[in-house]
């Protein structure tokens, strides 16, 4: 459904993507996943014909990305990563509009966005601008999806929103997943990467891995363990010294310590955490999620 | 018309979308697949008049802003002059001094504020600000003048204030020339006075100048400042990025946009000229339907101003600055609405010919107070034309549908 190749861009000579190429099969769940500033935004803006990209082509539903720009724009749905819908309307001010743009109405596109619109329904009177943040990325997704898309492109539509709400968002991504639309989303959040059908590791504009989710978390190369103690700042700082450590890093209440072979068992890191001092240790082998995989990759 | 094509639209659909309204309110949403294409245009207005209607300070700019300005100039920027106060020193008290100096405050323009005794005063009456300027005679005026045909007097002016201080002195000369002639007249069989008139604007009101000066310079602040705000607000809130990725063409986005501002300035236009002929007693002598497609030429122009400077700003503080400090500053002070043109430097009265409202503001001033038509407007038509083909040429072609 997308296809890019070897796409590269800069701005002021910084490089924003490096050589980028990538496929996107019809109805897939595709998901990018980077920081800050690793160019997800350029690429779903290169995608949704907002900007060239300096060299490499691409093609979206078959149509190139700069030829027939025109008519990629009435096939897909962006969602920018900021609010971008008009603050001073109100709910059913803005989805009108947008449904009129396209030439549709809220009535004839009401089945396909019933799910998420009978959540922000009861605020049909309500200005946009007073909605909470995952309220207006409900709507967001309405009015981006109120002309029955091809290809939903989402920048980064999960920041700034509450988990619950965000799950509830993904939820329903799911399920026009399932309706046949491809969607494209990035995020800067391994849980939400996770949810994805494929999903790319994006770090300062190159790829760094892509996969399904369990593929790229069944690459990772070293025994894992997680390990928890009463003073976590302290702990890590002592499996760093570790002999044959790799890397430590806080995951919620375990940090995760990855070996670079594995000579030393969980008894053995157990016994050299008791012997400097700490307690309630703990000590289980574990597998790697995508930060896991991303860390290790950068 | 290519708006018509553009956005197929027909009276059908008109009706088929107050039906559809009242179905939404009644039915509320019951998905029903009747088949509604609805007016893109219509809708884009739609949107347009609702945040202009919800934003109080763009309310304000648009119906506050003209009404205050006319009113303003009018009231409070007259460069008329009367009653100014004066003071009279007079050693010579005769005939000759008394007569001219009744002449003076018969005139209109000067009242006595005081009959001074010694220059000391003088400098003192001036020092208060109590007076604007100060007749002196010599001691032997009257005497001078019978046996020697000739005298002098002094005129003093304020020069703190240069512009009233000049014009106090001007109407004095005037009528002491004046009192001259008569004077000469009496004992010289023949005397040529260099008599002037002031054509079309007998009484020299200001409010001929201002109300032309007004209406350029408020369809210059709606068309340009307004659109080229509006615009800029879309890239700002990020909002064009979703409509520039959408079925809509650049050319409908832009004239969605400036549609309703074309309506409102019209209206501006209306508004001024109506205050100005039942306020100020303006003349209406040309034609009003001239007058009319006129400021929609003016309007196009400003438009395409506003449109080229939304292309070049990223957000609505700069197009704000841009607009004022490259149309509204010109157009106010190169334009001939405030200084006459002819006492510009040469490069300022160059520049100024690349001002709309240099050539408008002859227009308005043509077809209201002389009352003539295209006949006489020709040139200034034409080049208001040229530059409206010119810059919405430009404003076109530098209208981005990307975002770089």
């Amino acid at each position: 459904m997308i296809n890019i190749e070897n796409i590269s861009k800069s701005y002021d000579g910084v490089l924003a993507l490096d050589n980028i190429s990538l496929n996107v099969k019809p109805g897939e769940l595709f998901g990018i996943l980077g920081p800050d500033g690793a160019g997800k935004t350029t690429l779903i803006r290169i995608l949704a014909t907002l900007i060239k990209a300096d060299s490499g082509t691409g093609t979206l539903a078959g149509l190139d990305l700069v030829k027939d720009y025109r008519k990629i724009r009435t096939i897909v749905g962006y969602m920018p990563g900021r609010f971008s819908l008009y603050q001073d309307l109100t709910v059913r001010e803005n989805l009108e509009f947008f449904a009129n743009v396209f030439g549709t109405t809220i009535q004839q596109s009401y089945d396909l966005i019933r799910d998420i619109y009978v959540q922000i329904e009861p605020f049909n009177e309500r200005r946009a601008g007073a909605l909470s943040g995952g309220m207006k990325q409900k709507l967001a997704l309405c009015c981006a999806m109120i002309h029955l898309p091809k290809v939903l492109l989402l920048d980064e539509p999960g920041t700034g929103v509450d988990p619950v709400s965000r799950k509830e968002f993904w939820d329903m991504l799911k399920h026009l997943r399932s309706t046949g639309i491809t969607i494209f989303v990035s995020t800067a959040n391994m849980d939400e990467a996770e949810k994805c059908d494929r999903v790319v590791l994006l770090q300062k504009g190159k790829l760094l891995a892509s996969g399904t989710p369990s593929e790229i978390t069944a690459a990772y190369p070293h025994p894992l363990y997680a390990v928890r103690a009463n003073d976590m700042y302290r702990l890590i700082n002592d499996l760093r010294t570790l002999d044959q450590a790799a890397g430590c890093y806080a995951f919620g209440e375990y940090a995760h310590l990855s070996m670079l072979s594995d000579n030393l068992n969980t008894k053995d890191i157990q016994h050299f955490l008791e012997r400097k001092g700490h307690e309630d240790v703990e000590v289980l082998p574990t597998t790697a999620n995508i930060e896991d995989c991303f860390i290790e990759l950068m | 018309m290519r708006c018509s094509e553009n956005w197929p639209g027909n009276e059908k659909d008109l009706n088929g979308r107050t039906a559809h309204i009242t179905a939404y309110f009644t039915a509320h949403f019951t998905a029903h697949h009747t088949a509604h294409k609805m007016n893109r245009f219509a809708a884009f207005i739609k949107k347009e008049f609702r945040h202009i209607l919800r934003d109080r300070r763009t309310l304000l700019i648009l119906f506050g802003m003209p009404v205050v300005q006319v009113l303003l100039f009018g009231f409070v920027l007259t460069n008329e002059i009367k009653d100014a106060a004066i003071a009279v020193l007079d050693p010579s008290h005769d005939a000759q001094s008394i007569a001219l100096t009744n002449k003076m405050v018969s005139s209109g323009y000067f009242k006595i504020e005081q009959y001074l005794n010694t220059p000391a005063e003088l400098e003192q009456a001036f020092k208060e600000g109590s007076i604007k300027l100060a007749l002196v005679f010599p001691n032997d005026f009257g005497h001078s003048l019978a046996h020697n045909n000739k005298a002098s007097l002094q005129i003093i002016g304020d020069a703190s204030d240069p512009n009233t201080a000049t014009t106090l002195i001007n109407y004095a000369q005037a009528i002491i020339g004046d009192y001259q002639a008569t004077y000469n007249r009496a004992s010289i069989p023949i005397s040529i006075g260099a008599e002037t008139h002031m054509r079309y604007n007998p009484e020299q009101k200001a409010v001929f100048n201002f109300v032309p000066g007004v209406m350029t310079l408020i369809l210059m602040l709606v068309s340009a400042m307004m659109t080229s705000i509006t615009l800029a607000r879309e890239k700002e809130l990020g909002t064009m990025e979703v409509l520039l990725v959408s079925p809509l063409q650049p050319i409908q986005i832009i004239l969605g946009k400036t549609t309703p501002y074309l309506v409102l300035s019209f209206l501006n236009a209306v508004l001024v000229v109506i205050l100005g002929i039942f306020i100020f007693g303006m003349p209406m002598r040309g034609s009003l339907l001239l007058l009319g497609a006129e400021c929609f030429l003016y309007m196009f122009v400003s438009l395409a101003l506003g449109i080229f400077i939304s292309t070049r700003t990223k957000d609505q503080m700069s197009a704000m600055f841009f607009s004022a400090l490259g149309l509204m500053m010109p157009t106010m002070l190169l334009s001939g609405f405030i200084f006459p043109r002819e006492s510009m430097p040469w490069i300022l009265q160059k520049i100024g010919m690349a001002i709309p409202a240099t050539w408008f503001n002859p227009i308005i001033k043509g077809i209201m107070i002389k009352g003539v038509g295209l006949e006489t407007l020709g040139v200034q038509t034409a080049v208001l034309g040229g530059m409206a083909i010119f810059f919405i040429a430009i404003s076109l072609r530098s209208f981005k549908d990307r975002l770089e």
